[in-house]
C-alpha cells in the first residue's frame, strides 16, 4: 500500500520524463528559438515552428476566460450567498453533469450550433465574413466546458469564509452585495484567482471539442474571427502520420511536453494557493 | 435625520444591489441554459437519425460512405475499454485512498503530498495521457490495442476516482475507526470491513464518475486504442470507441453519415446521463450498512 501511495507523485514525474525523452531528438537538432518562435510549419521539409500553435492555444484560452470568468463567478456568488437551499440542490447536479459531458459531445454541439451562430450571426454583426470555424467558436465552447471547474472551486472557497465575518458587515448596515464585495470577494480573492487559474489550465489542454470547431489553420491568428490551431489539436490531428516523417513524432511529443509543463505550472500554483486558503480557514 | 442626500445614496446602494442580483440570476440561467441547450440539441438532431441497426450492427462495407451498418463495434469497444480501465483504476485508487486515510498518521506529509499529486494529475489534459500511453506502448513494443487504450484511460481515471473516493473516506468519523481498533481489529480489517462498507455508496459513485469519464474520453484513446470495424475479441486487438466513432462520422463529407454522427452522439449522451443518474441513485441506496 505504501508503495502504491507513492505512485501519484512519481507518475507526474514519469510522464514528464517520458515525454521529454521522446522529444529529445528534436531538441538536440533544432535550435530552441526556431522551435518555439518560428511560424514555419512544414514537417516534410523539416520545419517545426510551434509558434502559431502556441498562439492559437493562447487566443482560444483567453477568449474562453473572458467569457467564462464573469458568468462563473457571478453564479458561484449567487449560489453561495443568495440562493435558497432548493435552488442550490437543484443546481449542483446540473454543474456536475456539465462537467461530466464528454468533450466530443461539446464538439458536436459546437459544430451544430456555435459555428453557425458565429459564422452567420456574430461575424456579420462585426462586418466580417467567416466560416464560423474560428477562435471565437472554440472560445465559446471552451468557456462552457470550464464553467463547472471555476464554479465548484469558487464555491469551496466562499464556503471556507467564516459566517460571522458576513454578519459583522451586515450588522453595520451594509447591503448584501456590499457584504459580498467587501468581505466575501476580498477574503476570497486568492481562492478566486486559484479557481480561475484551474479553469485556465483546463482550457489550455482541452482537445477534441476545440479541435472540432476552431478551424485548424496553422497560421498566426489576428482576430477572434480567424481560424486557429491550438497545440492539443495539433497533437491529436497528426498522430497518424507522425511515425512516417522524421522528427515529426519528436515534435508532437515536444508539443505535449510543453502543454504538460504549462498545465503543471498553473495547477501547482493554484493548488498551493488553495492549500493555504484551506489551512487558514481551518 | 433624513436628508435628501442620504436618501439618494440609499437608493443608489439599493439599485446597485438589484443590478448585481439580476446579473447573478442571469449568469445562473446561462449556466443552466447551456446544459439544456446542449442536451436538447444533441437529442433533437440525433433522434431522427436513430434506428435499431445503429446499435445492433457493426459497420458493413462502405458504412462511412453512407451504406448499411451500425456502430455496435464502437459501443461494445467503449464498454470494454472503460470497464477495463475502471478495474485498473480501482486496483490503484482503493489502496492509495485507504492508505492515506487509515494508515497514514494525521497531518502526515505523505498524505498531503499524495492528495496534492492527485489534484495535479487530475488537471493533466487527456491528450497528454494519450501521448504518454503511446510512449508506454512503444516502450513495451505493443501495437495500438484494447490493452494500450485501457492503460491510457486507466491512468486518466485514476486521479478522478481517487479524489472522489478520498472525499468520501475522509468523512468517516474517527471514532468509528477507534471503535474498530479497540475491538482488536487490525488496520487492514478495519479498512476492508468497516471503512469500505461504511463508504460503499460513495465509493460506487466515485467508480461510476470515473467510468463515465473513461467512456467519453476521446483524446486519450486516439493514439492508443486504434479503430476497427470489428468487435475486439482479445486485449491485443484494436478497439473502436464511441467518441472516436462520432468524430470520424462527423468528419466525412456525406450528410447521411453526419446524421449518424448525431445519432451516435445522442447514444453517448444518453449513456452518460444514465451513468450519472445511476451514480446518484446508488448514493441513496446501499446505505443500509452505514452507521450514522
Amino acid at each position: 500500500m505504501l508503495v502504491l501511495t507513492a505512485v501519484p507523485s512519481f507518475l507526474v514525474l514519469l510522464i514528464l520524463i517520458g515525454l521529454f525523452v521522446r522529444a529529445r531528438p528534436i531538441l538536440a537538432q533544432k535550435p530552441f528559438f526556431s522551435l518555439f518562435f518560428s511560424s514555419a510549419w512544414s514537417p516534410l521539409k523539416g520545419d517545426f515552428g510551434l509558434f502559431p500553435f502556441i498562439m492559437g492555444t493562447l487566443w482560444v484560452t483567453l477568449v474562453s476566460l473572458v467569457l467564462a470568468v464573469p458568468v462563473s463567478l457571478l453564479t458561484a456568488i449567487y449560489l453561495s450567498e443568495y440562493a435558497p437551499r432548493p435552488v442550490r440542490e437543484f443546481t449542483k447536479p446540473i454543474i456536475d453533469l456539465l462537467a461530466g459531458l464528454p468533450s466530443v459531445i461539446y464538439g458536436v454541439w459546437g459544430v451544430l450550433l456555435v459555428v453557425p451562430l458565429v459564422g452567420q450571426v456574430i461575424a456579420p454583426l462585426f462586418g466580417v465574413t467567416s466560416s464560423g470555424y474560428t477562435i471565437l467558436a472554440g472560445g465559446i465552447v471552451l468557456a462552457i466546458m470550464i464553467f463547472p471547474t471555476i464554479i465548484s472551486v469558487a464555491l469551496e472557497v466562499f464556503s471556507s469564509i467564516p459566517y460571522p465575518m458576513r454578519e459583522a458587515s451586515l450588522s453595520l448596515g451594509s447591503t448584501k452585495w456590499e457584504t459580498v464585495h467587501h468581505v466575501v470577494l476580498k477574503k476570497g480573492l486568492q481562492g478566486i484567482i486559484a479557481a480561475v487559474v484551474l479553469g485556465l489550465s483546463r482550457a489550455f489542454g482541452e482537445t477534441m471539442a476545440v479541435l472540432m470547431v476552431v478551424g485548424n489553420i496553422p497560421r498566426l491568428p489576428h482576430s477572434v474571427f480567424d481560424g486557429g490551431y491550438p497545440l492539443p489539436a495539433l497533437i491529436a490531428n497528426n498522430y497518424g502520420e507522425m511515425m512516417s516523417v522524421p522528427l515529426y513524432d519528436a515534435a508532437l511529443m515536444l508539443a505535449a511536453a510543453v502543454l504538460l509543463l504549462v498545465v503543471l505550472f498553473f495547477n501547482v500554483l493554484a493548488r498551493m494557493i488553495l492549500v493555504r486558503v484551506e489551512r487558514r480557514a481551518a | 435625520m433624513n436628508q435628501p442626500g442620504s436618501a439618494r445614496r440609499l437608493r443608489r446602494r439599493k439599485s446597485k444591489e438589484m443590478i448585481f442580483r439580476a446579473m447573478m440570476a442571469f449568469s445562473l440561467l446561462i449556466v443552466i441554459g447551456c446544459l439544456v441547450l446542449i442536451i436538447g440539441t444533441i437529442i433533437w438532431k440525433g433522434l431522427p437519425a436513430m434506428n435499431l441497426s445503429m446499435i445492433t450492427q457493426t459497420p458493413k462495407g462502405g458504412y462511412y460512405l453512407g451504406k448499411e451498418g451500425g456502430i455496435l463495434n464502437a459501443i461494445v469497444g467503449s464498454l470494454y475499454l472503460a470497464s477495463g480501465a475502471t478495474i485498473l483504476a480501482i486496483l490503484f485508487s482503493l489502496p492509495v485512498v485507504l492508505y492515506i486515510n487509515i494508515y497514514a498518521r494525521r497531518n502526515s506529509k505523505l498524505a498531503s503530498l499524495t492528495r496534492f499529486s492527485l489534484d495535479v494529475l487530475w488537471g493533466i489534459p487527456s491528450i497528454v495521457y494519450g501521448a504518454f500511453g503511446f510512449i508506454i506502448m512503444i516502450f513495451f513494443g505493443l501495437k495500438s490495442s484494447l490493452l494500450a487504450g485501457i492503460l491510457a484511460v486507466g491512468l486518466l481515471e485514476f486521479p478522478i476516482m481517487s479524489r472522489a473516493a478520498d472525499e468520501v473516506v475522509r468523512m468517516v468519523p474517527r471514532e468509528l475507526l477507534e471503535a474498530s481498533f479497540s475491538l482488536g481489529a487490525t488496520r487492514l480489517e478495519t479498512a476492508l470491513r468497516v471503512v469500505v462498507r461504511q463508504c460503499l455508496p460513495g465509493l460506487l459513485t466515485a467508480v461510476l464518475i470515473a467510468f463515465g469519464r473513461g467512456i467519453g474520453d476521446a483524446a486519450s484513446v486516439l493514439f492508443t486504442a486504434g479503430f476497427t470495424d470489428r468487435i475486439p475479441t482479445s486485449l491485443l486487438q484494436p478497439a473502436a470507441t464511441l467518441p472516436l466513432a462520432i468524430f470520424f462520422q462527423l468528419g466525412t463529407p456525406f450528410p447521411e453519415v453526419q446524421q449518424r454522427a448525431y445519432a451516435s452522439a445522442a447514444i453517448l449522451t444518453v449513456l452518460i446521463l444514465l451513468i450519472s443518474l445511476l451514480a446518484r441513485g446508488l448514493g441513496k441506496r446501499y446505505t443500509r450498512h452505514i452507521i450514522k
